[in-house]
């Protein structure tokens, strides 16, 4: 490795780094006659937003990993005001390395020769060597790179380690043009060894002092590598992930908590010292639906919520604390008056909602703007009406498509958006609508994600494909188109939702009916069939290449993946790839011909033209299997082609000859191109 | 047990103790305290500044009659502006909570991410809602622009849901039996504006009168900013504050005409665009203004 030429910059030893050295005495080991460090940088901020930490520290480790600094181990940690790197065994110095310099061309006048000498400080010229290189023969000298102290890569390298980390949005703090970074930064500990790493970023300065929780602990901590998380400890951190998540986990042990990774995550990177209390609520909002009632707890009030022993919801629920407890029972009465507080509200609105039947709310829905360009949700409701009629939807489906957008006017919705679907599901049960129906508008936003389910009956993946073919098409049409990470109406979403629902709800029907000629709006879809069977479903890229490229075209995306099942299983016989080989090489010929003129006998192939042998053999070949499905036919048809192309001159001269042989070839290509387009294959013959 | 009120005092004297100036609310409708002058044209430019104020602010939408305990068309606010942000900006927040008896040793308190846009103001912010044992009662925003302007200094913007805050403090389930003052309750105060004012905006807000306003407060503001000359020598004296109340009653009504449900899909856009345009070219001018007063008075 050579290490690029950089000025070392003055030793400026500063006077409290020599005073403290002894104080860390013990931390210092010896290995390999070098002094093997420890290193801890620990950026001190205002709350960062609990979802961006684990992407953070992820950064920020590729980001050290990047300084190519020699270390034995790496260690990460973060709570909402820190994000911690802690590694060992960094030596003190760099080892020095050996660089190779390349002067001037042998054939150089002697002036430029002694002129690279006097520069590379070498005083006698026949220390110079003679190389050749792939540009000729070059005068070389061999320059010892000194090994730099770590501190000072480190120095010099941390302030851009820390603002280089990505974070979706960030903020400037000290002023117009000043550095950006998720939240401001307040305090930075930057240690190697007993020493520290000084630097300033953001008018902070690199030191030894951390900051204990706001409540329990101090605001200026002195540490060194060997304590850090232990006075952290001290003062109210629980540094480690890990250790705040068993402490949630142990303290609800023996509570039937409904079971939440998502939000257990939310709160281990939303407190430095959490805690579990138990709170209740008044049985009677149990009347209320579960689904409002887990929404305002889960969303509203990050609360677990509890089950009874048949799995209904309990009148309980489970807050966690950023402090060890609650002796005196004030954040536990805190909390339970916000709830009765929440739930007084959602069934005011629950009851006020239902004040006015739900059904004739519907011309309400011209005071709801869908998109600017594509008019209301009234608009939208009769697009859906008629698009579930075209993909072949009953009675059902064209009322719950009319009822689906209602629940949007509604004071449940305006108050938990999160709940638009399930809300319009509810209200429309509870007044009399039928079964089908009030659990199409319920799923109809289903699947929200690669991991949700895809909509539980027929009718209701009806009125979900209407939804989505909808605003796919509606914003394709007037120029809303995603871009890179913008996509603000979430139509990859949509678009993922209509293929999972077309192929795992075996909707037997072309796509591109309902794409219509938007070519957009195809290669937009296209990727994300792509994505759904590659990622999704484990197929390989040339696989669906293939399968999307044959002659029936992808439209229907059932047929597809059957499609795609069957290219897999044949890929396990030997004869597949010399016959993907062989027909990649019918496409290419019939290409170029293409390219000179050819065009295929309309009569087809005239046998009286065949030549006897091998093409011949081929043609008798392809007469008996045509019709059948490859499986049957690939063992047969190999030796043939195999022996027709070793055998065959295509480009015969008599021209009548020519073009009947790529009539065969082209017919040949055809027969087997309706499962897929084989020369897409990628082989290794 | 603290009145609403004494809380109020105990928090302006808080605030002045660290070097606010205390303003009065300010007397046009807003929606929220951001919409002061005080803030909205304050964080503009490179002046520090620092004030608080308690602004009533006026939600036409959230009004229910006085039944609901917990929802108000007129909560009030107490804004602090410090501009730009101390370094320890948070720790004086929390100070300041402590100043009005909260023990945060024995109460559960966590900052959840929560940034802050005003699309009629072309401002937005990063920052977060102050959680207290499960309550809202603060939002902490770092201005970043404001009337689509990047802000030289970063101010910090607390705002206080004073109700919240009270009924919190004196464990009250309705913010209608709060205590004001000693023998008077929330609901002795302001229960007939919540009564009245949700009639007035859902039931008899006459549409064409309140739209006839909105046009007429459009056009006063619109016919200012366009006099505003960046060159004159005069500009120093040019009535922007006064334009800038016109943009203030626009978009009073338009919060009303959409808590009436008169405004239609095709125009909500359009309207909000409507102030917005006013506001930004308003920030835009009063930057200008701002800029250069010593060469003018020079000159």
């Amino acid at each position: 490795m050579s290490i690029p030429v950089v000025d070392v910059p003055d030793m400026t030893l500063d006077t409290e780094t020599e005073t403290l050295l002894e104080l860390a005495e013990p931390e210092r080991k010896e290995v390999g006659g070098q002094w093997s460090l420890p290193f801890l940088l620990e950026i001190g901020t205002e709350e960062i937003p609990d979802w961006m930490i684990p992407t953070a520290l992820e950064n920020l480790r590729l980001s050290f990993e990047k300084l190519e600094i020699p270390h034995e181990s790496v260690r990460l940690d973060a709570t909402p005001r820190r994000l911690v790197l802690r590694a060992e065994g960094l030596a003190a110095r760099q080892p020095d390395s050996v660089e190779r310099v390349l002067g001037p061309p042998k054939s150089a006048p002697p002036q430029a020769v002694a002129g690279f000498a006097r520069k590379q400080g070498i005083a006698y010229l026949d220390d110079l060597k003679v190389e050749s290189t792939p540009k000729g023969e070059y005068y070389t000298c061999l320059k010892k790179v000194p090994g730099r102290n770590t501190k000072d890569i480190l120095a010099e390298a941390l302030p851009g380690v820390i603002l280089g980390l990505y974070f979706p949005k960030t903020m400037y703090w000290t002023g117009k043009g000043g550095p950006r970074f998720i939240r401001p930064i307040r305090w930075i500990v930057a240690l190697l060894g007993p020493d520290i790493i000084p630097f300033e970023l953001a008018g902070v300065r690199s030191g030894r002092l951390t900051s204990g929780h706001r409540r329990l602990g101090a605001r200026e901590i002195a540490v060194t590598t060997a304590d850090y998380e232990r006075r952290l400890g001290d003062h109210g951190v629980v540094l480690s992930a890990e250790e705040r998540r068993h402490r949630i986990r142990h303290g609800m042990a023996g509570i039937r908590i409904k079971p939440d990774d998502k939000l257990l995550e939310t709160l281990v990177y939303l407190t430095e010292c959490p805690m579990p209390i138990q709170g209740n609520f008044d049985p009677q909002f149990l009347e209320l639906p579960e689904e409002v009632l887990i929404t305002v707890m889960r969303h509203h009030q990050r609360y677990f919520s509890v089950q009874d022993a048949e799995g209904k919801l309990a009148p309980q629920f489970v807050a966690v604390m950023n402090i060890p407890s609650d002796p005196e029972g004030f954040v536990r009465r805190g909390n339970e008056r916000v709830l009765r507080a929440r739930f007084n509200d959602a069934r005011f609105f629950w009851e006020t909602d239902q004040k006015k039947p739900f059904a004739g709310r519907k011309q309400d829905l011209a005071n709801v703007t869908f998109q600017a360009k594509l008019g209301s949700y009234l608009a939208k409701t009769e697009r859906m009406m008629q698009l579930a009629r075209e993909l072949g939807g009953d009675a059902h489906a064209v009322r719950a498509a009319e009822l689906s957008k209602i629940d949007l006017t509604t004071e449940l919705v305006k108050e938990f958006t999160e709940l638009q679907g399930v809300v319009g599901g509810l209200y429309a049960r509870v007044q009399g609508e039928s079964e089908p129906v009030w659990q199409a508008i319920y799923d109809h936003y289903k699947p929200e994600s690669m991991e949700d389910a895809i909509p539980r009956n027929r009718t209701a993946q009806i009125v979900a494909l209407a939804d989505k073919l909808d605003t796919l098409r509606g914003c394709f049409g007037v120029g809303l188109i995603p871009t890179g990470s913008r996509d603000p109406f979430a139509l990859r979403r949509a678009a993922q939702g209509v293929v999972r629902i077309l192929i795992e709800g075996r909707f037997e029907i072309s796509l591109f009916d309902f794409v219509g000629d938007d070519e957009a709006l195809k290669a937009f879809f296209a990727e994300r069939v792509r994505y759904y069977f590659k990622d999704i479903r484990g197929f390989a890229y040339d696989e669906i290449n293939a399968c999307m490229a044959a002659s029936v075209g992808w439209g229907n995306l059932v047929d597809l993946a059957a499609r795609l099942e069957r290219v897999r299983a044949l890929r396990a016989s030997p004869d597949f790839e010399p016959l993907a080989a062989a027909f990649k090489r019918i496409a290419n010929i019939l290409q170029q011909a293409q390219d000179t003129g050819f065009t295929a006998l309309p009569s087809g192939i005239d046998e009286a033209l065949l030549e006897a042998g091998p093409e011949r053999e081929l043609y008798q070949e392809f007469r008996r299997i045509a019709g059948q499905p490859i499986e049957n036919a690939i063992s047969r048809l190999r030796p043939k082609i195999d022996l027709f192309f070793d055998k065959v001159l295509v480009n015969a001269p008599d021209p009548a000859v020519r073009q009947n042989r790529l009539t065969l070839l082209q017919t040949l290509l055809a027969e087997f191109s309706t499962i897929a387009d084989f020369s897409e294959i990628v082989t290794n013959s | 047990m603290q009145s609403f009120q004494q809380i109020i005092l105990t928090l302006k004297q808080y605030w002045a103790d660290r070097g606010c100036i205390i303003q009065e609310p300010y007397d046009t409708e807003v929606g929220a305290g951001t919409m002061c002058p005080e803030t909205f044209l304050r964080v503009l430019g490179p002046e520090l500044y620092r004030v608080a104020y308690v602004q009533p602010s006026r939600r036409p939408a959230d009004g229910r009659y006085g039944d609901n305990p917990n929802r108000l068309y007129k909560h009030s606010q107490l804004q602090v502006i410090l501009k730009p942000a101390p370094s320890d900006v948070i720790e004086q927040y929390l100070g300041s909570l402590e100043a009005i008896g909260i023990d945060l040793k024995q109460h559960d308190l966590k900052l959840e991410e929560d940034n802050w846009e005003a699309p009629t103001l072309g401002a937005w912010g990063i920052g977060w809602q102050v959680m207290l044992d499960g309550l809202e009662i603060s939002q902490f925003t770092y201005f970043q622009q404001c009337g689509g302007i990047d802000l030289d200094l970063v101010p910090a913007e607390l705002t206080y849901g004073l109700e919240r805050l009270t009924a919190f403090l004196q464990a009250k389930d309705s913010v209608y039996e709060i205590e004001w003052a000693p023998g008077f309750s929330y609901g002795d105060v302001r229960y007939q504006d919540e009564l009245q004012y949700s009639v007035y905006n859902f039931e008899m807000a006459d549409i064409s009168t309140l739209w006839k306003l909105f046009d007429l407060h459009e056009g006063e503001a619109t016919r200012l900013i366009k006099l505003y000359d960046l060159k004159s020598p005069e500009k120093r004296r040019f009535p922007l504050l006064p334009a800038y109340d016109q943009v203030l009653k626009c978009s009073n009504l338009f919060n009303t005409l959409d808590a009436r449900g008169a405004i239609s899909v095709t125009e909500r856009v359009g309207v909000i665009q409507r102030v917005r345009k006013m506001a930004v070219a308003i920030a835009a001018a009063w930057s200008d203004q701002q800029q250069a007063p010593t060469a003018e008075v020079a000159q």
